[in-house]
């Protein structure tokens, strides 16, 4: 397929991943604000950390605050990782590439930019929590379209890579920031909102009832545990990683063991430390150094699928030859 | 909502004769519109305006900085052209593509019309259209234009003329696909009952067209639709088109002319092209051979294309054929090559640089309406019945500039059609693009885009000019059904 078309591709599945993580912990923390004891502030700012994007909402809006954090993460144009620009630019992706996917899932992506669109000038009347929930199920629902109506070949492959490899530095962000805020508290260990926060965060990742099963009680290492190492749940790293390996070998028809390209050789070595690491030698040391290195190595992987698949490479005397 | 106060006004109309008198093509709907409960058609309308916004099918408005799409207003009251009448349009329409072609070709080649003076040598020369690079090409299968949408509109007196010959990119098949499938939705039953001809096949028939130029020896051709990219007002047919016919859609950067041979930018590497069915125009095709300035273009594409190792639909240098000039000269040229009186006629045209068609004009100029030989969309035109005194003279002194590139026709009372107001029904002025293609056989989509002047009283029926559309429903031999059914 063209470079340019699996380039949209990629990130159209990345844009709507992100705009699905960023309506999820926005709705965690309202609800999360319901549960806070009397005289406990509110915590808006670590939202913005998430997404990495502490200086622009500082230059535009100062102090964090409920109404200010849900407009900038959710309706403000200028914000490149609010819900509306992302899914603004996914449906631009779309739109370059609509010859390609379904026309399922093009109108799906494309009621979904519509319908935000039309809520920016009345969105202080809405209940935000149907709103998030609404956010969700769109992005849920463009998922199963396209897993249901597209051909699962390279195309839908590029889709997937791009969905998986956002979800994965989603929840390596909404971990790391979360760790960083809740472990200083130790007044607050053992007791009943320190549970509430931990399970916050879990549905943060929408994990709680999972982790649940797997785990029953919550304790901070075992949530890390789950949301980076489990090798079920479809939102941990290393989950997201192995699948987006799969479609990766799927793409370039080299069998796992044996990567052809710098992206395969990348995301093979990222892959292969969480199989055979533990959350004790993580947290040994330093959660938040893990992560923030996991999240150097994954834009490396990021740079390499760019420059494999998608770089218009310049034409010059030897430098590239057509397939026979 | 019902058509009991609905006048024709002196008009032509394409589905009552008069008061309360539908054409028999159109009884059938009419009555069921009638049937309808109070309110529904507007409900209906609505529907249908939605389904066409979430479909995306949207145009870009040039210019328009703040929304960049706008859906094409769309009418749900069909437009209704019997078999009879269908058929002379089909033979009107496959005569003139035919003859045009000849002409190309001949323009490019030997020149024997110009010698034959049957059209003026001058005329061609100084058409901004005719390109020199052009001669001597041999496209392959020797066609030139594979692809056009002709514009049809009807006088007062009912008689059918052809406005313009768009040869070149001609757009909006791609909403009489998407209107139809809308409309089969709006109106089920009286769509089925009407027995209206099906235009779905239109993609896989130009699939054939395209597949048909390939060079020789490719066994399963590689074809791509090549669009000047997402801001182009037709973008959205490009990659529908692109779409349906299962083919990639490309812009210039994806592609690279390699040994010679064009090829696609894959993420497996560089994949060969053998078929482009370009909508960019022949100016910004290559850089090397046409405008240096061009960004969307790929440079070497010519020589690829004349060297016979990718084919082009339509051929570069068709433009000449459409020039408005030229079009003055069609049913002159339909007799030079066929021995054929024309079929279905041109507008009367006087054409400017003869001075005494240039006289009549200027001293017409508040009956006449004058045309830019060049330009197309609405624009460069001067309708002078609604004109200003001071327009009139502004362009009378253009004319006196430069008086090869334009043109002048009478105004023609269009027919019209009843759209839907917001008082009820009421007419507005249509016109009718149908679509050739030329391969194999020359085969014509039964239908086309009926596009509406909204705005009451405006002949103007461009997109860009606050027009509209409908569905065409061309009826099948066996006309209309006369069992009464459910209400559509």
């Amino acid at each position: 397929m063209l470079s340019r078309v699996a380039n949209s591709i990629h990130w159209m599945g990345r844009y709507i991943e992100r705009a699905e993580n960023v309506a999820r912990f926005v709705d965690v923390n309202l609800h999360l604000a319901l549960d806070l004891p009397p005289g406990a502030r509110e915590q808006w700012q670590p939202l913005i950390a998430v997404t990495g994007d502490d200086e622009l909402f500082a230059e535009r809006y100062g102090m964090a605050t409920r109404e200010r954090v849900i407009e900038f993460l959710t309706f403000d144009r200028d914000n490149p990782n609010s819900i509306l620009s992302c899914l603004a630019a996914a449906r631009e992706n779309a739109r370059t590439v609509r010859e390609i996917i379904s026309s399922e899932m093009w109108e799906q992506i494309n009621r979904a930019h519509l319908a935000i669109q039309s809520a920016v000038p009345r969105w202080r009347e809405l209940d935000m929590a149907s709103f998030y929930a609404e956010a969700k199920t769109a992005a849920h629902l463009f998922t199963g379209i396209a897993d249901a109506t597209m051909s699962h070949g390279e195309a839908w492959h590029f889709l997937r890579l791009g969905r998986l490899i956002e979800r994965a530095d989603k929840t390596s962000r909404i971990l790391d920031v979360k760790y960083f805020i809740l472990l200083p508290m130790l007044t607050d260990v053992g007791t009943p909102f320190d549970t509430i926060q931990w399970a916050a965060l879990l549905k943060s990742a929408s994990a709680l009832e999972m982790y649940r099963k797997r785990h029953r009680a919550i304790a901070p290492e075992r949530v890390a545990q789950f949301l980076i190492l489990d090798h079920e749940f479809p939102r941990s790293i290393r989950w997201c990683l192995g699948r987006a390996q799969r479609s990766l070998h799927e793409i370039t028809g080299a069998p796992p063991g044996a990567p052809a390209s710098l992206s395969g050789q990348r995301m093979g070595r990222l892959l292969a430390e969480l199989m055979f690491t533990t959350i004790e030698e993580i947290v040994r040391g330093g959660l938040h150094e893990y992560l923030d290195r996991f999240q150097l190595r994954l834009n490396e992987v990021g740079q390499a699928i760019h420059s494999d698949f998608f770089a218009l490479r310049p034409l010059g005397p030897g430098t590239e030859r057509p397939e026979p | 909502m019902n058509f009991a106060t609905y006048l024709t006004e002196g008009f032509y109309d394409e589905l009552f004769t008069g008061p309360s008198s539908p054409r028999p093509g159109a009884r059938l709907l009419v009555e069921r519109l009638e049937s309808l409960p109070e309110g529904e058609i507007l409900r209906r309308q609505a529907a249908a305006e939605t389904a066409l916004l979430q479909m995306g099918i949207t145009f870009n408005v040039y210019g328009d900085t703040a929304g960049t799409e706008r859906i094409l207003p769309f009418d749900i009251i069909p437009r209704i052209v019997e078999a009879g009448e269908w058929e002379t349009i089909e033979r009107g329409l496959k005569q003139r593509i035919q003859a045009l072609n000849l002409f190309i070709e001949d323009i490019y080649h030997g020149q024997r019309i110009l010698r034959d003076g049957v059209v003026p040598e001058h005329v061609v020369r100084s058409a901004k259209s005719f390109r020199p690079q052009c001669i001597g090409l041999r496209p392959p299968r020797g066609v030139w234009c594979h692809v056009t949408g002709t514009d049809l509109i009807r006088d007062r007196d009912g008689t059918l003329y052809v406005l313009e010959d768009n040869l070149r990119c001609p757009s909006g098949v791609s909403y009489v696909l998407q209107n139809r499938q809308v409309m089969k939705r709006t109106f089920p039953l009286v769509f089925e009952a009407s027995r209206v001809r099906p235009v779905d096949d239109y993609p896989s028939r130009l699939l054939d067209t395209l597949a048909w130029l390939a060079p020789e020896g490719r066994g399963a051709p590689t074809v791509a639709v090549l669009t000047p990219g997402i801001h182009n007002s037709a973008y959205f047919e490009h990659s529908y088109l692109a779409q349906q016919m299962g083919v990639e859609l490309v812009e210039g950067p994806d592609l690279a002319v390699i040994d010679g041979h064009v090829h696609m930018r894959t993420t497996r590497g560089f994949q060969r092209v053998d078929v482009l069915y370009r909508r960019i125009d022949d100016d910004f095709l290559d850089p090397l051979a046409f405008r240096a300035d061009s960004l969307l273009g790929v440079p070497g594409l010519m020589e690829a294309y004349r060297t016979g190792r990718v084919a082009l639909a339509n051929a570069p240098g068709t433009g000449i054929a459409d020039d408005k000039v030229v079009y003055a000269y069609v049913p002159k040229i339909v007799k030079y090559y066929l021995d054929q009186d024309i079929i279905l006629p041109n507008v009367p045209t006087f054409v400017c640089w003869e001075d005494t068609e240039r006289d009549h004009v200027l001293a017409h100029l508040d009956s006449l309406v004058v045309k830019a030989a060049n330009e197309s969309g609405g624009y460069g035109m001067l309708i002078g019945q609604q004109a200003s005194a001071s327009q009139r003279d502004e362009f009378a002194a253009r004319i006196r500039a430069d008086p090869r590139n334009y043109i002048a026709q009478p105004t023609v009372a269009l027919s019209r059609a009843p759209v839907i107001t917001g008082e009820g029904f009421a007419g507005r002025h249509v016109d009718l693009r149908p679509y050739i293609l030329c391969g194999r056989e020359i085969s014509v989509l039964p239908g086309g885009l009926t596009r509406v002047a909204l705005r009451r009283g405006s002949l103007v029926v461009n997109s860009s000019q606050g027009g509209g559309s409908k569905d065409t429903w061309v009826l099948s031999e066996s006309d209309v059904a006369d069992t009464p059914g459910a209400v559509g």
